[in-house]
Formats: C-alpha cells, sequence, structure tokens
C-alpha cells in the first residue's frame, strides 16, 4: 500500500502518542486507504498491531458521523438488509436455482455460511455452484440458511462501525445457537477469520464450540480420506494468489494448495510473492467500496502482471473479493487472452 | 549451651525504616516478658560494630544460648547474626531473626496494629528460638579438578584458566574441534584483527597443555555429585568415561537465529540474500554474487532480534558491530559498490566501538534507519522495501546483495543440559545466573558456573572476561579444599519411615535413597539442599527439616493465631 498512498501507520501512531486525544482526524482521508491486509501487523516485530489502531481511528470517525457516501450506504444496506450490497434479503437463497441444497437442521455435519457477495453476485454464484456440486460429490452433509442467512459483519467492523457490528454477532449467534451449530464453513475468509478471530471475543464465548473452517480446508479434507477425487485432467499451468485473510491473518496456504496439487494434469507455479508474502488485491477493509485516494495505481493490476509473468494461464484464488478484483484487473489490461480468474472450487469442478 | 533458655531480643529501628512506623521500644518492653527472654533492647541499627558488639556483650555477661534480631530479611542480614554469635562462643543455628521491616514497616501506613504486628513477630520467632537445636557445620573435600562443557572461546579461555592454575581440567566439546563459532569469523571489531592470529595460539596451547584432556566429538551424558565432588560421564563415540571434577563451568554457546523463519526476506529462496555468517565464508575469497561483483549492497540489522514477534525480545548485542565491520570490508574489496545499512537503533557501546561505527560511516557506508519490511524479486537483483522513519516515506532499494544480521538464540541442546546439571533458564533461554548483578557467574546450583553466550549474548571481549571471572570462581573451592555444607537438611525417624521412596520422588537434587540393609530411607546431607519437598511428600510423617522442624513451625503459627494481643478487627475500609 505504501507505495500509492500517503497512509503512514508508524506515522500515525507517533502522533497519536504525541497528541493523545488532540489528535485531529479531520482530512486524513488516507485513513479509508487501508485494506487490512494485515501486512504491518505480521511484520511489525514488537507486535504493536497497527491495523487495530487503523480500524479504531475509522471507528472514531465513524462515531461523528463524518463518512464517504458509499461507506454509509453499505453500513445503512447492512443495517436494513442485512447485507452491504442492499439487495433484497428474501432473494439471498435464489442462487441455489435448480440445485438441491438443503436448508440447514440440527443433527447435520455442517451450517454453509454462503455470504453476501457468492449470495448476490453473478460472478461469484458460480463459486458456491462449484463448492455445491464439489461438497454433493463426496457426500458431505451440510445445508445453508437462504434467506435467515445475514451478513458476518466482517467488513463493517473493519468499516469502524462496531455497535453495528457488534449487534450483528449477537442476533447471529442467537441463529446458530438456535439452530444447533457445530461446525460451518464458509466461502469467504473474511466471513472465515471474523467467525474464527473476532466473535469468539464480541461474543461471550457463546460460540466457543462451533468449530469454523474455510471451505478450502473442507475440500482438502474431503480429498485426503478419498470422498472427494478428480477424475479429468485439468492440463493448464496455474498460479494461487493468497487471499490475505486465509494466508497472513491465518495461516492457511497449503490447504488451497493441496487441492490444486490433486488435480490431475494441472501444473501450480508461484509468483514470487506468494504465502506470508502476498501482495493485497485491495478489496479487504471495506475497500469493495471505497476507491481510495489513489485510484490510479491498483495493485490488483500489478498482482495480474506478476501473475502473467510466471507463465500461468490461470490465476486462481479462494477469495469472493479477490476474484472480483482481479478480474476486472485482468479487464483492465485487456488481458482476457493470456491470464483467467478463476476461484479454487470452479477449477475442481471441471476436474471432476 | 545450658538446656534452660536465656534468650536475648535486639529490636533494630534500623534508622527510620522501622522505627518511623513501629513503636520499637514498645515491641522490646514486650518482647522482655514473653517466656525464657532474659533481655530485650533496641538501638538504631542492629547490623552495625556497636549494634553486633552489644550482643556479644550480652551473651558474655548474661550467659545468652539463644538470639532474636527483629529486623530486615534473613537474606539481608542473617549470615551477619550468624556470624556474630559464632564469634561469642554460641552454636550459629541458635538464631532466628524476625522480619519487621519488608514485612511490616515497609508495607504498612503507620498505626498502633503496625506495632502488634511487629511484636507478634517477635513473639513467634523466640516461640521458635527455644525450640531450635545446635547444629554442626560440616566440610566435604574438594576434587581439585574442573570440568568445562563447550570449547568455544568461552571454554577454551576457562580451561586454560583452571590448567594454568594447576588443576587437572577436562574439557569436553561437541564438534571434531575446538574453537566454536569464532573459527568461521575472519577478523573482528573493532580492531580488524584476524580472527585466526587470535585464536590459534589459544588452541595450540589449549591441546598441548599438560593439564587440560580434551574430548572432542564428545558430550555429557549423566551428571551426578555436587559441589566439589561431581562425576561426569563423557560419551566420545561408543565410549563413556567418568570424569570426577570439584567444579563445572558450563560454556555451551549460542546458535545463530534461523533466517527462514522470517519469510519475508527470502533467505533460501534469493541466492541474493545471505546472513552475517553466510558473509564471512563469500568474503574470505572474492566477494561476488552470481559470478559477478555486487555494486549495490544491503545490510538488515535485528534479524530475530529484538524481535518478540519470533520469540527474541533481547538485543543481540554484536550484530551492530558485526555489519559495521562488514560493511567496511565491502568498502575495502569493492570501493565504487553502494552500501546501506537499514537498521532500528545503532548500538555501539563498547570501548571503541562508536569511533568504528564512525568511521565505517565516513568510508560512505548509508545508514538508513528503519527495518525493512520485504525483499522481491526484481530481474537479476532483489529489492528491498523499507520505511525510511527519519523521511517519514516508503523506500525500495535493488540490491545485488542482502545481508541479514542474524541475532543469538539459545542452543538447541539448552534443555537437555539444563535437565542434567539441573539449571535454570531466563525467559530469554539462555541459561540463569543465580543474580544478575552480584552474581553473573554463579548459577543457583553450587559449583557450577557460566562462561559466554550460554548465559545470554556477548561479544568476544565479554565473553573472555565472564570466562575468566567463572574460572576465578571455580578457583576458590578448589583452592580452598573443602566446601561448608549447611547443616539445616532433611532428618528421617526410621521408626517412622516404611521406605515407600514418595520422598525419593520428590526430591529434585536426587539426595534420598532407600537403605539395602534396614530397608529405610537414608538422606545424603551433602546433597541435601534443605528444600523440604520430601518433608511435605511423606506419608508418615517420618521427615522433617533441621531448622525448620515440625515442633518449631507449629509453635511459630501457634504464636501468631494465639498471641495474648488481641488485634481490633481488620476494617473493611481502605485504611488512609
Amino acid at each position: 500500500m505504501a507505495i500509492k498512498t500517503r497512509l503512514n501507520p508508524r506515522n500515525l501512531i507517533y502522533r497519536l502518542l504525541v497528541a493523545g486525544n488532540g489528535f485531529d482526524l479531520e482530512g486524513r482521508e488516507e485513513i479509508w486507504d487501508c485494506t487490512t491486509c494485515g501486512t504491518c501487523t505480521s511484520r511489525c516485530p514488537k507486535q504493536v498491531d497497527p491495523m487495530a489502531m487503523m480500524i479504531a481511528l475509522r471507528s472514531a470517525i465513524v462515531e461523528k458521523g463524518r463518512v464517504h457516501p458509499n461507506v454509509k450506504a453499505a453500513l445503512e444496506n447492512t443495517f436494513k438488509y442485512s447485507n452491504p450490497l442492499g439487495m433484497p434479503r428474501e432473494e439471498r437463497g435464489q442462487w441455489t436455482q435448480s440445485l438441491q441444497v438443503k436448508t440447514f437442521a440440527e443433527g447435520m455435519d455442517y451450517l454453509y455460511f454462503v455470504g453476501c457477495t457468492p449470495s448476490y453476485d453473478t460472478r461469484v454464484q458460480k463459486v458456491a455452484h462449484a463448492l455445491v456440486k464439489l461438497l454433493q460429490s463426496a457426500g458431505v452433509d451440510f445445508g445453508i440458511l437462504g434467506a435467515d442467512e445475514a451478513c458476518c459483519g466482517s467488513e463493517i467492523r473493519r468499516l469502524g462501525e462496531a455497535g453495528l457490528f457488534e449487534m450483528m454477532v449477537e442476533e447471529n449467534l442467537e441463529l446458530y445457537n438456535g439452530r444447533g451449530v457445530q461446525k460451518m464453513f464458509t466461502t469467504s475468509p473474511h466471513c472465515f477469520n471474523t467467525f474464527r478471530n473476532d466473535y469468539a471475543v464480541t461474543g461471550n464465548g457463546a460460540k466457543s464450540g462451533t468449530q469454523i473452517q474455510h471451505y478450502t480446508q473442507v475440500l482438502a479434507e474431503q480429498l485426503s480420506t478419498g470422498k472427494l477425487g478428480f477424475s479429468k485432467e485439468v492440463s493448464q499451468v496455474v498460479t494461487y494468489h493468497d487471499p490475505c485473510y486465509l494466508g497472513k491473518h491465518n495461516g492457511i496456504f497449503d490447504e488451497p494448495r493441496s487441492v490444486l496439487k490433486s488435480i490431475p494434469g494441472l501444473t501450480l507455479v508461484e509468483m514470487d510473492r506468494s504465502r506470508e508474502k502476498s501482495l493485497c488485491c485491495e478489496g479487504g477493509g471495506g475497500r469493495m467500496w471505497l476507491e481510495g485516494t489513489n485510484p490510479g495505481v491498483r495493485l490488483a493490476q500489478m498482482r495480474v502482471r506478476e501473475a502473467v509473468e510466471t507463465g500461468a494461464q490461470i490465476l486462481a484464488t479462494a477469495c469472493p473479493f479477490c476474484l472480483l478484483t482481479l478480474d476486472e484487473a485482468v479487464k483492465h489490461l485487456n488481458a482476457q487472452d493470456k491470464i483467467q480468474v478463476k476461484d479454487i472450487a470452479e477449477i475442481a469442478l471441471e476436474a471432476l | 549451651m545450658g538446656n534452660t533458655p536465656r534468650v536475648g531480643v535486639y529490636i533494630c529501628h534500623c534508622g527510620i525504616n522501622i522505627a518511623a512506623t513501629v513503636d520499637v521500644a514498645a515491641v522490646a518492653a514486650y518482647a522482655s516478658n514473653l517466656p525464657g527472654v532474659v533481655i530485650s533492647r533496641d538501638y538504631t541499627y542492629m547490623c552495625s560494630d556497636p549494634g553486633q558488639a552489644m550482643i556479644k556483650d550480652d551473651i558474655a555477661r548474661l550467659n545468652l544460648n539463644r538470639v532474636v534480631v527483629a529486623s530486615c530479611s534473613p537474606l539481608m542480614h542473617e549470615p551477619t547474626f550468624r556470624a556474630c554469635i559464632a564469634s561469642a562462643g554460641l552454636n550459629p543455628y541458635c538464631f532466628e531473626m524476625a522480619n519487621i521491616r519488608e514485612q511490616c514497616s515497609w508495607v504498612h501506613p503507620q498505626s498502633e496494629r503496625v506495632t502488634h504486628k511487629a511484636m507478634q513477630l517477635v513473639a513467634s520467632a523466640v516461640a521458635k528460638v527455644v525450640r531450635l537445636e545446635e547444629l554442626q557445620l560440616r566440610h566435604v573435600p574438594v576434587t581439585p579438578a574442573a570440568l568445562v562443557i563447550g570449547g568455544g572461546i568461552a571454554g577454551i579461555q576457562a580451561a586454560l584458566d583452571f590448567g594454568d592454575a594447576g588443576f587437572d581440567t577436562t574439557l569436553v566439546e561437541r564438534a571434531a574441534q575446538l574453537g566454536g563459532h569464532l573459527v568461521q569469523w575472519q577478523r573482528t571489531f573493532p580492531t580488524l584483527q584476524p580472527v585466526a592470529e587470535m585464536l590459534q595460539p589459544l588452541l595450540e596451547r589449549t591441546m598441548q597443555h599438560p593439564h587440560i584432556s580434551v574430548f572432542t566429538e564428545a558430550e555429557l551424558v549423566n551428571m551426578q555429585g555436587y559441589i566439589g565432588n561431581f562425576l561426569a560421564d563423557i560419551k566420545q563415540g561408543e565410549q563413556v568415561t567418568q570424569v570426577p571434577a570439584g567444579v563445572i563451568v558450563v560454556a555451551t554457546g549460542f546458535e545463530a537465529f534461523d533466517a527462514h523463519l522470517k519469510p519475508e526476506f527470502g533467505y533460501g529462496v534469493y541466492p541474493q540474500v545471505i546472513t552475517t555468517l553466510d558473509f564471512e565464508r563469500l568474503a574470505a575469497g572474492e566477494l561476488t554474487v552470481n559470478g559477478h561483483k555486487p555494486q549495490k549492497v544491503a545490510f538488515i540489522q535485528c534479524v530475530g532480534s529484538r524481535d518478540p514477534s519470533c520469540g527474541h525480545s533481547y538485543c543481540s548485542r554484536v550484530c551492530c558491530m558485526v555489519t559495521a565491520k562488514q560493511a567496511y570490508t565491502v568498502r575495502e574489496q569493492l570501493p565504487d559498490a553502494e552500501i546501506t545499512v537499514f537498521y532500528m537503533d545503532v548500538r555501539a557501546f563498547g570501548k571503541g566501538f562508536e569511533e568504528f561505527y564512525d568511521r565505517v560511516r565516513e568510508e560512505g557506508v548509508l545508514y538508513r534507519r528503519g527495518n525493512p519490511s520485504e525483499i522481491n524479486r526484481r530481474g537479476e537483483r532483489v529489492v528491498v522495501r523499507a520505511e525510511d522513519t527519519l523521511l517519514g516515506e516508503p523506500i525500495e532499494l535493488e540490491a545485488d546483495l542482502v545481508i541479514l544480521a542474524v541475532g543469538m538464540t539459545p542452543r538447541a541442546s539448552a534443555p537437555a543440559i539444563s535437565s542434567l546439571l539441573k539449571l535454570a533458564r531466563s525467559p530469554d533461554g539462555f541459561f540463569m545466573e543465580a543474580h544478575p548483578k552480584l552474581r553473573p557467574v554463579d548459577t543457583a546450583i553450587a559449583g557450577v558456573f557460566l562462561a559466554g553466550t550460554c548465559q545470554g549474548p556477548k561479544d568476544v571481549t565479554e565473553t573472555i572476561a565472564q570466562a575468566r571471572a567463572a574460572a576465578a570462581a571455580g578457583m576458590i573451592p578448589l583452592l580452598r579444599g573443602q566446601v561448608q555444607v549447611d547443616a539445616a537438611t532433611a532428618r528421617i525417624d526410621e521408626e517412622l519411615c516404611s521406605g515407600c521412596g514418595q520422598c525419593a520422588r520428590a526430591c529434585s537434587f536426587e539426595a534420598l535413597s532407600l537403605h539395602p540393609v534396614t530397608g529405610v530411607m537414608r538422606v545424603n546431607s551433602v546433597l541435601c539442599q534443605g528444600c523440604g519437598a520430601c518433608a511435605a511428600a511423606c506419608p508418615s510423617g517420618a521427615i522433617d527439616l533441621r531448622q525448620y522442624r515440625f515442633a518449631q513451625i507449629l509453635a511459630q503459627v501457634d504464636e501468631l493465631v494465639a498471641s495474648e494481643i488481641r488485634l481490633p478487627a481488620p476494617s473493611l475500609q481502605p485504611v488512609s
């Protein structure tokens, strides 16, 4: 980020130390540039956690009500429709279309938490479709909440609306506990992260017994037990982009790769910046709805160039936000003939 | 000493430390009426010469046979007063301290109740002192030999000092050769003296020394005994040799931080990224990377040091100067190279260090404040990304060669050595000294001393200094030929002992064993450290600890809980 914004977390922390409560947030638009990728926090040798400070500063701004209209809309939509996109809640389960997806009932092995973007965005719906087909082929016993599912609140918390987030946590926990959820997995690393790391803190430990997984972990498990198997070759060169909220935030680097590696014919190549060094796509921290102070330079475009350099035909990822930002970057760069952006679930489905 | 207790009680003012809070005269008056007390006094400083003279005079004049001093912690002055009464002819164990400073005057605001508490503590000490027995200090002979574990520069120096003093010394080294890490270095800082020039004579002298036996490719596998009489099993190949020693110096050294643990720097991924240790090998010949002379060279400080995120919060102390020296080496070999050092703080604390650091900068080495966040590939080069925190700007620096200044970490074998020798380790994982200031080369185990980086990061100068200090401290028991052993050890009532062995399992010092003939346990009172764990573990109540016998402790407790002094009920309001 530092190459495209004047955002300087260290400088902000120092100013906060010096000025204390007198610190003036007015005009510091760069605070909204942060994608909460977590690199600063993971690199800081002194464990300062600058990312947490960025979120706290946003909270202070949100409390004063001085926020960008897009942020305001995302927050209001979430409050009204339980999704930041402003889509009708009753349509949340319509993505399943002809698929026979069960509604979650007590006693099922897994709740599949679909998430807002995979529920409503036509591009990302394909990922949810692919995932459902894969899991059904493996005989995994799972269900969804359909129209009862509500936003996890990950982006709401990162936009600084701590109050709304707490309310959402409370309502969601009540719903999951009421339905008897023991294990759940998500499409998005963002939802996964917030359930895994934020709910435990905010939710008074009510969900402490629930096992949270990202879908790549479930697929890797199904592959290792032999319940899921691939029969078709995908003879493509693939490079994998680690989503920040899967990799840097939660240390999940190997499961997505193990899914790709078990696909016959597939060649996995690595970009220079991979795993802990993965470059953020700029889709996190509420940045799906904010352009930032320097929209001329886009990290997703840099990332696509890096992927093309590896000679890969497919840029794989495992995050709805990464999928959308990278896809858009490919279009901006007119690189559609060189590289395609796909979710791991979509590639895996091709091999089924 | 007669059988009837004749107790002298002395209440210390400790200047105003006690007297400002406690009514010392009232405590002395109260103590004079306690059973067995013949004389009770208060005085400004009991530990002073006049204070001690007062006690000695009273012992002679009033035929006292027991003494209580109510003052500070026994850790502070118990040895002082024991020596005092011993010089007046009493058994030093017929003495008890009441701590009315740390446990009374210092921790309570002034009130009548503080004086009452002091009275209770004194009454309790008197109740114990009248029940104390005379104990005899014992001495055991010392094997006039030393064992040094680790053949780096610390171990070599300690062995040479023991050997030069005429004591047979065994030096155990795990590697095939002596010299440790130092053999990997070309030159030392800040003098730039070649290491070989310094180390070679020491190595030769060690190998040829008539009093030093060197075991290489060997390690300590078992240890028994105690100060003056250790027995170490040294394994060399298949052969195990038992070596007797009076004292032990542990000099097992450090391990360099594994730079793979900072994946953002790409060590092991990019051939251009090396460590300071790799650099020494590289710079021994002609300095090239991929067959080319590097034009842009970057150093990164504090890799694995001052970094709680990888478990090493401490400063490794040597890396700043190692980097300065290596930057100087690059400048010597490549006069036109661009050399940049990324740092958090430069710590040039030793003699001649700051001057050397200035000299390196004058040679055109650019120091930029801010530790890099990441290294990436860029064509034939790598690019170092950092914030220059003085400019407050992000920077990218292309480099042909990046040198990571890796810190010092405790050896992987530290836990094994620690359990063999019962050595404590500090939170950083290095071996812990007995006191950070007053006993920096001693350990909590009598007769075991520390030298060099096994105790914490050090440069060569400091390592040599500590090695010589450890040898000098170790020579004290060797020269005296005997060591004094504390008499406050466990004792077993053979009538009650069933020989179940629970005490032996509770003992950390292997001081208890089953007597093969009598079938009851016995105590090796030299190994016994008087901790009391066995007494607590014994299901039959057959063990108690001299100087802390059940009857003595219970009398103390009785006095505290059933004292005639009735304190006002504690107020629930905070005392203002």
